[in-house]
């Protein structure tokens, strides 16, 4: 079991959730963010002040999935998230040791 | 004279409308603080309504409206006692001789709104620093010290400004000027933000900054031509030219910012109307063709351009009190030595376009310097007293964490 965390930029959100649920992936946690990378911040003016934003706001989405799903969820989330441009975010995946569904306590591949 | 009844419903309405541009002011300046603070200034704002009516019903009207000298009124009319004299008929203000047309109290609400709103200009160039109790010792003072005082030299007619021939239709001198410049002394003795000049402090919610800045625009024909103190010709050209000089402003504030920083901003098109609305104040009843418009005009695009004054004076003006209020109070007043027409309604004076010569240039720079000395001085000696004995700022931690937690053990937003 692997946990799929991915930044993304808000406005992509509909179009990786999309790609996601076509990929076969039962289920997204979603959260709003805020951070920075190298696109770094942005620019704003306010009464002919220019101020520097440095959090930028991003989408986290959140997916445990079973091991040989990895590879094509990444693709699938580069693909619909991309835009080309700097500030298209990250994604990163880590080991999850035990998962449970609260309701039938089920464990392992089964709870996803 | 009898009491008119049109006059005395205009005039009552207009104190409502002037009392509403309390909380307005409230959300203009709420929006445009950090949202830690957002209760503090809306706080601030709202309690000026509580501790000024009093005020003045105990002693302000008095002072300012009383009988007296041209200096200062005296206390005759303290607690309001004796003001209505003949029920039924109409006002006997000292001064104004047997020249008003409402009664008795509905002049004393409408000038009472006026005192509640000009302290509560000054936070905005305090703000997210101010101590409360600090706050409310320092407007009190301030109402009684400096807003009285200065409303007798200025609308009183027996005030020596006035006598002089100065004109304030509604208070560019008497309200934004005095405020403005009190707001400077304030700011100076305080001192900045933490952060300020080296992490932003961006405005947190302009919807609110909007919905202000309407209640304001709004308000301020209550405010302009409820200050005929009539339902006439007089009040008509008011409402139009204020309408006139908010809408231009926002046009030349806007194409000033659009050339000078790259966007026209919606901050900007409301405190473009806003300066405009400040600049028409002095002015209203007492100009008219397009002179509203020529004087909207150049108050946006100055009142922008001075919003550099603050880095260059080094005091921490926090939401541009200076730049909007002060200078747009006085760029009023003075360009009412220019376009003053005797003709357009019938009252005040022809100033130097209108071929009434420099006397009213004269008499409008006089006001206006008389104003800003007094009020510096003793805006800055009460800031200073306070500043000696109980402290104007929070601490350190309590501004880190802010106004709403630190003053008021409140949060505007649960998430």
């Amino acid at each position: 079991m692997k946990l799929i965390t991915a930044i993304v930029k808000p406005f992509k959100l509909d179009d990786v959730k999309d790609a996601l649920k076509t990929a076969g992936v039962t289920g997204i946690t979603v959260s709003e963010a805020r951070g920075f990378g190298r696109q770094g911040g942005h620019t704003e003016t306010y009464r002919g002040t220019e101020y520097k934003i440095d959090f930028v706001p991003k989408a986290r989405i959140e997916a445990v999935v079973d091991d040989h799903l990895v590879d094509s969820v990444i693709d699938t989330i580069r693909t619909s998230a991309a835009t080309g441009k700097i500030g298209d975010g990250k994604i990163w995946v880590t080991n999850v040791e035990r998962i449970v569904r609260i309701r039938t306590g089920e464990e392992g591949p089964d709870a996803v | 004279m009898e009491i008119n009844s049109g006059a005395t419903a205009w005039v009552l309405i207009s104190a409502a409308l002037v009392l509403f541009m309390t909380p307005g002011l409230a959300l203009f300046y709420g929006g445009m603080v950090r949202s830690k603070n957002v209760l503090g200034m809306l706080m601030q704002n709202v309690f000026a309504m509580g501790l000024i009516s009093v005020l003045w019903a105990v002693v302000g009207f008095s002072l300012a409206f009383g009988g007296g000298n041209r200096w200062i009124g005296n206390f005759d009319l303290a607690f309001l006692r004796d003001v209505v004299g003949d029920v039924g008929k109409a006002a006997q203000i000292p001064g104004y001789g047997d020249t008003l047309v409402i009664p008795a109290m509905a002049f004393v609400a409408f000038q009472m709104m006026f005192a509640v709103i000009t302290p509560a200009l000054i936070t905005g160039a305090t703000a997210d620093r101010l101590k409360f109790g600090s706050y409310v010792l320092f407007i009190g003072l301030w109402s009684v010290l400096v807003y009285s005082v200065v409303a007798r030299w200025v609308f009183s007619p027996n005030g020596w400004l006035f006598r002089r021939g100065a004109l304030d239709f509604a208070g560019g001198a008497a309200i934004h000027v005095n405020a403005g410049i009190g707001a400077l002394a304030i700011a100076m003795v305080i001192g900045p933000r933490r952060g300020w000049m080296k992490e932003p402090m961006p405005p947190h919610n302009l919807p609110f900054t909007v919905i202000g800045t309407g209640i304001l625009w709004f308000g301020w024909f209550g405010f302009n031509a409820g200050s005929a103190l009539g339902a006439d010709g007089i009040a008509a050209q008011a409402l139009v030219n204020t309408n006139l000089a908010a809408a231009t402003a926002m046009l030349a504030w806007l194409l000033v910012e659009r050339l000078v920083s790259g966007h026209a901003t919606t901050l900007g098109a409301c405190s473009g109307a806003v300066a405009g609305l400040v600049a028409i104040t002095p002015c209203a009843g007492f100009v008219g063709g397009m002179s509203p418009i020529i004087i909207g005009g150049l108050a946006g695009a100055i009142c922008f351009l001075c919003l550099k004054l603050k880095q260059l004076l080094r005091v921490d003006d926090s939401l541009d009190v200076l730049a909007v209020h002060l200078i747009g109070g006085l760029f009023g007043s003075i360009a009412l030595g220019f376009f003053a027409d005797k003709s357009a309604t019938g009252v005040g004076a022809d100033g130097v376009f209108f071929g009434g010569g420099a006397d009213l240039l004269v008499d409008q720079l006089v006001a206006v310097g008389a104003v800003m000395l007094f009020s510096f001085v003793v805006s800055y000696l009460i800031a200073f007293a306070i500043e000696r004995t109980i402290g104007l700022r929070v601490d350190e931690e309590s501004e880190l964490v802010g106004l709403d937690q630190s003053q008021h053990a409140e949060t505007a937003y649960q998430s």
